[in-house]
């Protein structure tokens, strides 16, 4: 049996990025003929001599003519141990929304580093999304090795200045990895060439980092998408909750709420089309049927009662603002959490972090594109949340824009939120 | 529906049955927030899947949408037959976009090659016009070419039906924003994150009935640029091309035209699985033309609104 493991990268531009990813592919022997044909004549229509792999990833057509990556392109890899689901994002600060997107779902990051370069404004940027997005393992992969003649000292300077950073922006725990993507050292094979690193080669790390932890352990919840209702001959009277289990296990006989609406009842059947389960855990797609008829729909989470998540009107929260235009105090908007999607409206920002000293600045007037901040929202119905500390799919939304229709932030429910800067309000304290 | 089967508890979940309840999750934000979706069917074993799993997550209620066909006219006939025993058998309704017809009344014209695999847009983007389909589920995987890579789960498209890469949206976590101004409508790839070898582990698994054509047979065909074709009215065998009979096997269905046979001996679903896994060359490399026109074939057609 194989697992899956969503990872995501992220580098400054020249840092080997695709090339690390192309070299993965390779020596997974995830690339086929054809594809390697491919990638052959683009390089010798481009002048190059030595296979260039960076062109295995490179899709669309200016990022060839360019050179560079525009957009997230997803890349699938397969050991016997695992199958890799990799969203592969670029490197320029003006996609940093598009390492948003691949970190959203990613367990896994590898931040590329230069050798030659150390620690950057970029690295420092990519890592601060990977820590407001919580991705739960963090893997620094110091590239280009061969560039300075494989020396432990530049890696382990590299190693301490990672480590301080993500320190100070509560990342988790931290591997680097001394490697060089153009000849393959200790990506997939172990090099020769660091005797000094006793650590894992970096497949070897993606093969046995533990995965899906945080869902599994959490408390109870399940959004429902929507009621299932065949009234056909062989199901007249049939009513079950569809959805998929966000975070923990749903048993059968036990009692559950629905939040926000508030009514109790207990699940009598969890089905799916293979039959009847028991139980369901984080990640299954089942549907449920409750004892009573109780009008629960679209938009309402079932959870266990003693570990509800809140109800609340009132959200303090931290943004990473992905549009053009910025984001100002009073701003209308749609708030989508869960299956539930509702008005809103911007009533403070709270502060900005500043990616030179990792540290949150006085209230800004805005928050601008690619910008990380704090801010309180007021919603016009109320929402059943868990801070996204605790819960990556319960405490995670999307601002977007009620004209358009284009998502404008990324959303965290915030767990010691800064006072809002009017007025305190319990309602966010129930 | 008597037997409780007790699902194990374990951390690491089987990658197929994530890949499942992912593609389950997807299709019933789908049917929950839009109006009117339509499943794209081509016949293919990706749309078969695609199917199956939509089925699955509205189960045991009925499939709460129809199912678009879009005809390039050169068809397999046992495709037609399985998709018309398909449908009869499950009670689904089906639309035939048929590129014939725009060819007939002059809103398409014949390509001087006579593939119609980039004739399929016009049809495709005036039925969902047509109907007011407002979210358009299509089979698509992003491991099957470069600019599908880049593709988002749900995916905007202009009232034309195209598709800018980058003015697409930051797809995050598992929230689909789907929200689209009148006469704009999205894409919806739930098997975006499946490969070519998960599809084939997953027809075995759940047993999803394909089309006779995925499976070895005796067949009359011609080569041509290193693929095997079938001889038929629409441009086959030319003059010096020579028929044949071999047995083979088809890794995707397509236009019959374009579309070219693999020689293979893989009479069923453990043969086939073991072929596709032990083989060197992508799908779409062995057997597409219209895939190997440009670097950026499959970009360009997809910006003017292809699948």
């Amino acid at each position: 049996m194989s697992s899956l493991l969503r990872l995501t990268t992220a580098g400054s531009v020249d840092d080997g990025k695709s090339t690390l990813v192309g070299r993965l592919l390779h020596d997974t022997h995830s690339i086929l003929s054809d594809q390697l044909a491919a990638v052959h004549r683009a390089t010798r229509a481009r002048g190059g001599d030595a296979l260039d792999l960076a062109l295995l990833t490179d899709g669309l057509r200016a990022e060839r003519e360019q050179g560079i990556t525009i957009d997230v392109a997803y890349r699938y890899f397969a050991t016997p141990a695992r199958t890799f689901v990799l969203a592969d994002c670029p490197g320029h600060v003006q996609y940093t929304r598009n390492t948003v997107t691949g970190a959203s779902t990613a367990e896994l990051a590898v931040v590329l580093v230069d050798a030659r370069r150390g620690v950057v404004e970029q690295t420092r940027r990519h890592l601060a999304v990977m820590a407001f997005l919580r991705v739960p393992h963090v893997v620094l992969a110091v590239n280009k090795m061969d560039l300075v003649a494989f020396e432990e000292a530049t890696f382990r300077r590299i190693e301490a200045q990672f480590a301080a950073a993500a320190h100070a922006l509560g990342a988790p725990e931290v591997l680097a990895v001394p490697l060089s993507a153009l000849h393959g050292d200790n990506v997939v094979t172990r090099s020769a060439r660091t005797p000094w690193y006793g650590g894992p080669t970096l497949l070897e790390h993606l093969e046995t980092v533990p995965t899906g932890c945080q869902a599994l352990n959490g408390p109870m919840r399940f959004p429902v998408q929507l009621v299932l209702r065949p009234r056909t001959s062989s199901h007249p009277d049939y009513r079950g909750l569809a959805g998929r289990v966000a975070s923990g296990v749903m048993e059968v006989g036990e009692e559950v709420i629905a939040l926000p609406c508030g009514v109790r009842s207990t699940v009598v059947g969890i089905d799916t089309p293979d039959g009847p389960l028991q139980r369901a855990a984080a990640g299954e797609s089942v549907t449920v049927r409750l004892a009573d008829e109780i009008d629960v729909g679209r938009g309402e989470v079932l959870a266990s009662p003693e570990h509800a998540p809140r109800a609340l009107t009132e959200l303090a929260a931290d943004l990473c603002w992905l549009a053009e235009r910025p984001l100002r105090c009073g701003a209308r908007v749609l708030i989508k959490h869960g299956t539930r999607t509702v008005r809103a409206m911007v009533t403070a920002l709270t502060g900005r972090l500043d990616l030179d000293t990792l540290s949150h600045t006085e209230p800004p007037a805005a928050l601008e594109l690619n910008e990380i901040g704090g801010a309180w929202i007021r919603l016009a119905e109320p929402l059943a949340v868990d801070p996204y500390a605790t819960n990556r799919h319960t405490g995670g939304f999307l601002v977007i824009d009620p004209a358009t229709g284009d998502t404008l932030a990324a959303g965290l429910v915030g767990v010691d939120p800064l006072p809002h800067p009017a007025t305190p309000h319990p309602a966010t304290r129930n | 529906m008597t037997a409780i089967m007790t699902a194990p508890v374990t951390v690491e979940k089987d990658h197929l049955a994530v890949l499942e309840s992912e593609a389950v999750h997807i299709i019933r934000e789908v049917i929950a927030e839009f109006d009117r979706p339509v499943l794209l069917f081509s016949g293919g074993k990706d749309s078969a899947v695609l199917l199956h799993l939509a089925l699955r997550a509205v189960h045991p209620a009925p499939a709460p949408f129809p199912l678009l066909h879009v005809d390039t006219g050169h068809n397999f006939p046992e495709v037609i037959a399985y998709r018309n025993r398909l449908v009869a058998d499950l009670g689904l309704q089906l639309h035939v976009a048929a590129v014939q017809d725009w060819i007939d009344d002059g809103r398409l014209v014949e390509r001087p090659d006579g593939t119609r695999n980039p004739l399929q847009t016009i049809p495709l983007l005036d039925t969902i016009n047509q109907h007011r389909f407002d979210a358009v589920l299509g089979g698509a995987r992003r491991d099957e070419d470069r600019a599908r890579a880049k593709e988002r789960i749900v995916s905007l498209r202009d009232a034309f039906g195209g598709w800018d890469p980058r003015r697409q949206r930051p797809e995050l976590w598992n929230l689909y924003n789907g929200r689209h101004q009148p006469g704009e409508h999205v894409r919806v790839f739930p098997l975006s994150n499946w490969t070519e070898l998960d599809v084939w582990r997953y027809i075995a698994r759940r047993r999803v009935p394909v089309a006779s054509i995925y499976f070895a047979h005796d067949r009359e065909v011609f080569a041509r640029e290193g693929m095997w074709l079938t001889a038929g009215e629409w441009g086959g065998p030319r003059d010096g091309e020579r028929i044949v009979t071999k047995r083979v096997r088809y890794r995707t269905v397509g236009d019959a035209s374009c579309t070219g046979a693999v020689e293979s001996s893989a009479a069923t679903i453990d043969e086939v699985l073991a072929e596709v896994a032990s083989s060197r060359i992508t799908e779409r490399g062995a057997t597409r033309a219209d895939d190997r026109l440009s670097e950026a074939a499959m970009e360009d057609r997809k910006r003017e609104g292809y699948f």
